[in-house]
């Protein structure tokens, strides 16, 4: 795990070093930023409602109970923007797009493609690398923004359809105005962004180290989605405390 | 040597010395040790498992000796920027091409990515080798959607858009009918003859190899055991290496 970190510094750096070879492969970036956009939309919608519709549910009856129905804009909208929409899509583009990007690196590797590469001078990390984390880390934060809007939605149809909430849709949002500020939202994008660059790193890192044919990109995939994940929350915890006042 | 020559079209000399490589505790080469001079047809022959891919991983770069060194040109490839220099491509057993690009693409990848010529540039030269090794019209084609012969023809006209001064074919011929393998042997030699590429071809067909080598080696179990002519290696006695060239089908006798 630690010569991982190590090793995954140092993609990091070598990936910044090959960024002004990105309008160069812009074509590969808008490829990937293309099949992310396709693969993902569809269940970051679903994903984005379902989280503000069931925060709406879970804390609606207990604020409204006590009297705290202008309560429930802010308290959905807050939470969703800061730390649930950015933590429930990297999790969700890591076992979705992640694994994918894992899996592809790695069977070039193991089918020889990438010392094939390396035969005719290319670099994997500006071929291969470089336009992944480029494209997902364009990609992540756009989808989070996306999402959030998509949560408040979710929270405001459930708070005003729920029988134990009825806070109607135009309380919700004024409540939701009232406390979220820009800034909540910037937050919540500028984490996917960090996020983002985690998983496509741990996956083309994964990809490139795979070794031993079929399995061996089986065990790769598991890695690169379970790694990413705990790095998501540890990192989520750590930014969380950096960017506090 | 004289002033060193930047003309891609010429073959390089090749030097190696002493490699040696173990994997764990398996030691694959031990000791190899021989020389391919400048526009040589140099065919490495010898046994399942004895060495010859790890070898030719060696020459191109792709793996890192345990002890001993390799020249490209008289200069060890431990230096940087031998390998910009000289151009060295390799055709792997296997083929190696990019899976999630199609046959055209893969062939002027070099090109492309390099940004050497115009993409019009490029697709005339895509097809021109394509044709080269009878591939005509299969660009737009993706590689599993060839046979293995013919994924190992492309993958030789991948190797000869870059025009290299020293190809490294991994067994050229080994999945190709007898006609193809003729034909791809009769391409690397008119190729190495037409631009002087030194070629370094590991094979176990013994037509090819007597057809088409200036030289060729014998290697046993991470060894060199004999370097020659053609004519050279047929005299040779040693019953290794006279049961590797002569091993024939024989049909068990029924009593
Ligand atoms: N990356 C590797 N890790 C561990 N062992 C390896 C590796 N590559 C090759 N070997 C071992 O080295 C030995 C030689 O392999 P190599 O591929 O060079 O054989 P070969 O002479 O090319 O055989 P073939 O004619 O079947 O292709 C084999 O025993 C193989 O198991
Ligand atoms: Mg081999």
């Amino acid at each position: 795990m630690f010569q991982n970190i190590g090793e995954l510094v140092l993609l990091f750096w070598r990936t910044l070093l090959a960024l002004p070879l990105a309008w160069r492969q812009r074509q590969k970036i808008y490829e990937q930023l293309h099949e992310i956009g396709n693969a993902s939309l569809l269940m970051v919608c679903m994903l984005g409602f379902f989280i503000g519709a069931v925060i709406a549910l879970q804390t609606g009856p207990v604020l409204v109970e006590r009297g705290l129905h202008s309560y429930v804009g802010g308290m959905v909208g807050y939470s969703i923007a800061r730390e649930l929409a950015p933590v429930m899509m990297g999790v969700l583009i890591a076992g979705r797009i992640g694994s994918a990007m894992t899996a592809e690196i790695g069977s070039m590797r193991v089918y020889q493609e990438i010392d094939a590469l390396r035969t005719m001078n290319i670099h994997p990390v500006h071929f291969l690398v470089m336009p992944r984390v480029v494209a997902i880390s364009v990609a992540l934060p756009m989808l989070v923004a996306f999402a959030i809007l998509v949560g408040w939605l979710g929270g405001a149809t459930i708070a005003a359809t729920n029988q134990h909430i009825q806070v109607s849709a135009k309380a919700f949002f004024q409540d939701l105005r009232n406390v979220v500020e820009l800034a909540d939202v910037i937050h919540g994008v500028v984490k996917s962004f960090c996020f983002a660059v985690i998983i496509g790193l741990v996956a083309c890192h994964q990809g490139l180290v795979t070794r031993g044919g079929p399995r061996g990109i089986g065990r790769s995939v598991t890695k690169s989605v379970v790694n990413s994940i705990v790095l998501i929350v540890v990192f989520d915890y750590l930014i969380t405390r950096v960017l506090q006042k | 040597m004289s002033a060193p020559s930047t003309n891609h079209h010429r073959g390089v000399g090749v030097e190696v010395r002493g490699l040696r490589k173990s994997f764990g505790k398996q030691e694959v080469l031990k000791g190899v040790e021989f020389s391919v001079s400048p526009g040589e047809v140099f065919v490495l022959m010898g046994p399942s498992g004895s060495g010859k891919s790890v070898l030719l991983r060696h020459i191109i770069g792709l793996e890192p000796p345990d002890a001993g060194d390799i020249l490209i040109a008289n200069k060890s490839i431990q230096e940087p920027g031998v390998f910009d220099e000289h151009h060295l491509a390799m055709v792997f057993q296997s083929g190696a091409l990019l899976n999630s690009m199609t046959v055209g693409e893969n062939v002027g990848l070099y090109l492309a990515e390099h940004r050497l010529k115009p993409p019009e540039e490029i697709n005339r030269i895509v097809s021109e080798k394509l044709a080269a090794v009878g591939l005509a019209g299969v660009e737009d084609k993706l590689p599993a959607e060839l046979s293995g012969g013919m994924k190992k023809r492309a993958a030789i006209a991948r190797a000869l858009v870059s025009e290299p001064a020293l190809i490294l074919y991994d067994e050229p011929t080994s999945e190709l009918d007898p006609v193809s393998a003729v034909v791809v042997g009769e391409e690397i030699a008119r190729l190495n003859q037409s631009s002087g590429v030194t070629s370094i071809v590991v094979s176990h067909d013994r037509d090819l190899a007597f057809g088409i080598a200036d030289r060729i080696a014998v290697i046993l179990e991470g060894k060199i055991l004999a370097i020659g002519s053609p004519a050279e290696i047929r005299r040779i006695e040693e019953p290794a290496i006279q049961d590797f060239l002569n091993a024939k089908f024989s049909r068990p006798k029924s009593s």
